[in-house]
């Protein structure tokens, strides 16, 4: 009995995320399948054979699956996921698009979110935005687990050499269609994979001012991110939003910039491993998970730092 | 068109969580208890549906212990015509919650059901796709846009990176994000108005629902606290630190 991994992608790149799954399955332990589900995607197939750990890719290409409905998914992974023991994707929005609809297929709980595997049926997942942590040990013979990525580091997206096989299992539900998307298109690197992030909070002001911190995300290759609030106050659109409604982050260096700290932001970037606060109020919360706070008003700091980045990178 | 929306009782957004000193859940007595906030958003969406004239009916149903009345109330009062209360004193799970509502939904035939993308006490963001599941309905989850037109529901979702859209056939499921809209506040005749609206109970043995756990919660712990640093005084001080001593840049 093995594992059953659900890639994301975009049909024509296998999305980072996917290898922190990964390691999620090499921590239960078993032979891990792939699963690349759609519309000629066969490079991602492909990429996935080279996955550390992987044995091997199952690929089902066909019309129906191109931008991963999850009336049409479900069927597909409960399908395949019943010659297996678990059944994982990332908690991301296509995660939790088909995921519980795979379990409900399956007449199992499904166990979201996770962040550590304690043992081959308990898991950590945090609850109450992350206010809580709950060991949950689940009794069903599959078990259906969507896992934050954060909280494994990926495996190496070379080394392996799996074989690729392909499935010819079309589930067209014919219910539901795609009408069209707006993808943000992005001169940095995405949020939730960047080395750096810098965000910015109600206290930049207004959308115009954010701009005072494309110097320090230049320099530094980070890519750009808010809080909530900073996304209310309309300064900036939602997918820049961290946070326990937004994006979970977990970057080597995040800088909040004019970012009070509410414990919903909080609870999207406190597992960064250095955090940075600028803010003129020496109260703010965000100062109490801060490696570093400067208290001091951003619209001095931020050019003097961009500055400074400048003579020392 | 008739619209069902799944209301929770969960504890109030504003209060600081606390976990029990025996690691069982987190406490929860004396806690201010209110409508989960994404299930706010689904009655507003709904009540806003029927004064456009496209829905004609909507119905809030909760399930839980008899106490969940008092936010069947709340939803009475911000527009919802009467409600169902599925009452058990059992632990639920969400498998079994999206059970119920198929059963309800059976009985009740609404054209389009509304309910938060995810509860902010379990954040387990499950229910709504698995009643979809179980009844066979397409889904637009995390919807920040809703357009009905005919038997078409079109759904704007977000997702990671931007927007996608969806065209659904009726019926169809409909989980709400934070930017759906921005639910209102009841007025207090509404709330006294709403005093006097119907409000059914029923038992999952009377919708023939089995209340069955599948996991159980071994442990409930705070997180770890991440230790706070230092302050430094300025900027010179913070790039030195960041080089030097974390070596992060």
């Amino acid at each position: 009995m093995s594992i059953l991994v659900v890639a994301e992608h975009d049909n024509s790149k296998l999305n980072q995320v996917t290898l922190h799954v990964i390691a999620a399955a090499k921590a239960l332990g078993g032979d891990i399948d792939l699963l690349v589900a759609g519309k000629d995607c066969k490079a991602v197939a492909d990429a996935g054979a080279a996955v550390e750990g992987v044995t091997k890719v199952l690929c089902a290409d066909a019309d129906c699956y191109a931008h991963q409905l999850a009336e049409n998914m479900a069927p597909l992974v409960a399908e395949l996921g019943k010659e297996h023991k678990y059944v994982l994707a990332p908690h991301s929005t296509a995660g939790k698009n088909f995921m519980p609809r795979v379990a409900a297929l399956l007449d199992v709980a499904m166990i979201s979110d996770i962040i550590a595997v304690e043992s081959e049926d308990t898991f950590k997942r945090p609850i109450y935005a992350g206010n809580a942590i709950a060991t949950v040990q689940s009794s069903d013979a599959i078990k259906v687990v969507t896992v934050r990525h954060t909280a494994f580091d990926a495996v190496s997206a070379e080394g392996g050499s799996a074989s690729v096989e392909s499935v010819d299992a079309t589930h067209d539900a014919g219910i539901s269609e795609f009408v069209g998307e707006e993808i943000v298109k992005l001169d940095r690197p995405e949020l939730s994979a960047a080395r750096v992030v810098v965000s910015g909070g109600r206290g930049m002001g207004s959308g115009e001012n954010f701009k005072i911190l494309d110097g320090i995300a230049d320099k530094l290759g980070a890519a750009m991110g808010a809080s909530r609030a900073a996304v209310d106050a309309g300064f900036v659109p939602n997918d820049m939003q961290v946070g326990q409604t937004g994006k979970i982050v977990a970057p080597e260096l995040y800088i909040a910039v004019g970012i009070s700290g509410a414990i919903q932001h909080l609870a999207g970037m406190k597992d960064s491993k250095v955090i940075v606060a600028i803010n003129k109020d020496e109260d703010a919360p965000i100062f109490q998970v801060a490696d570093y706070g400067l208290v001091a008003d951003l619209f001095n700091a931020v050019p003097e730092l961009e500055k400074k980045f400048d003579e020392v990178l | 068109m008739k619209v069902l929306v799944a209301v929770k009782r969960v504890i109030d957004y504003n209060v600081k969580v606390r976990v029990k000193s025996d690691q069982s859940d987190v406490d929860l007595n004396n806690v201010k208890m209110a409508v989960n906030p994404f299930c706010e958003i689904a009655i507003e969406e709904a009540v806003r549906l029927k004064e456009a004239g496209t829905a004609e009916e909507v119905v809030a149903v909760s399930i839980g212990p008899k106490v969940c009345q008092e936010q069947l109330r709340t939803s009475l009062a911000l527009g919802a015509d009467r409600a169902i209360l599925v009452e058990t004193d059992e632990e639920l799970q969400p498998l079994t919650v999206a059970k119920l509502l198929k059963a309800v939904y059976e009985k009740e035939q609404p054209g389009l059901v509304i309910l938060g993308k995810q509860s902010i006490d379990n954040d387990n963001n499950q229910t709504g796709q698995m009643f979809a599941a179980l009844t066979g309905l397409p889904q637009g989850t995390f919807a920040s846009k809703v357009e009905i037109d005919g038997e078409s529901v079109k759904v704007t979702r977000e997702v990671d990176g931007g927007l996608q859209t969806v065209a659904l056939k009726a019926p169809a499921v409909v989980t709400t994000d934070l930017r759906l809209n921005e639910p209102r506040y009841a007025s207090l005749p509404n709330i006294m108005k709403a005093k006097k609206k119907q409000l059914d109970t029923m038992s999952p043995s009377d919708l023939g629902v089995e209340v069955k756990q599948t996991f159980k919660t071994l442990k409930v712990e705070p997180p770890a606290e991440r230790q706070g640093g230092i302050k430094v005084e300025s900027v010179e001080e913070l790039v030195d630190k960041l080089k030097n001593e974390a070596k992060v840049i």
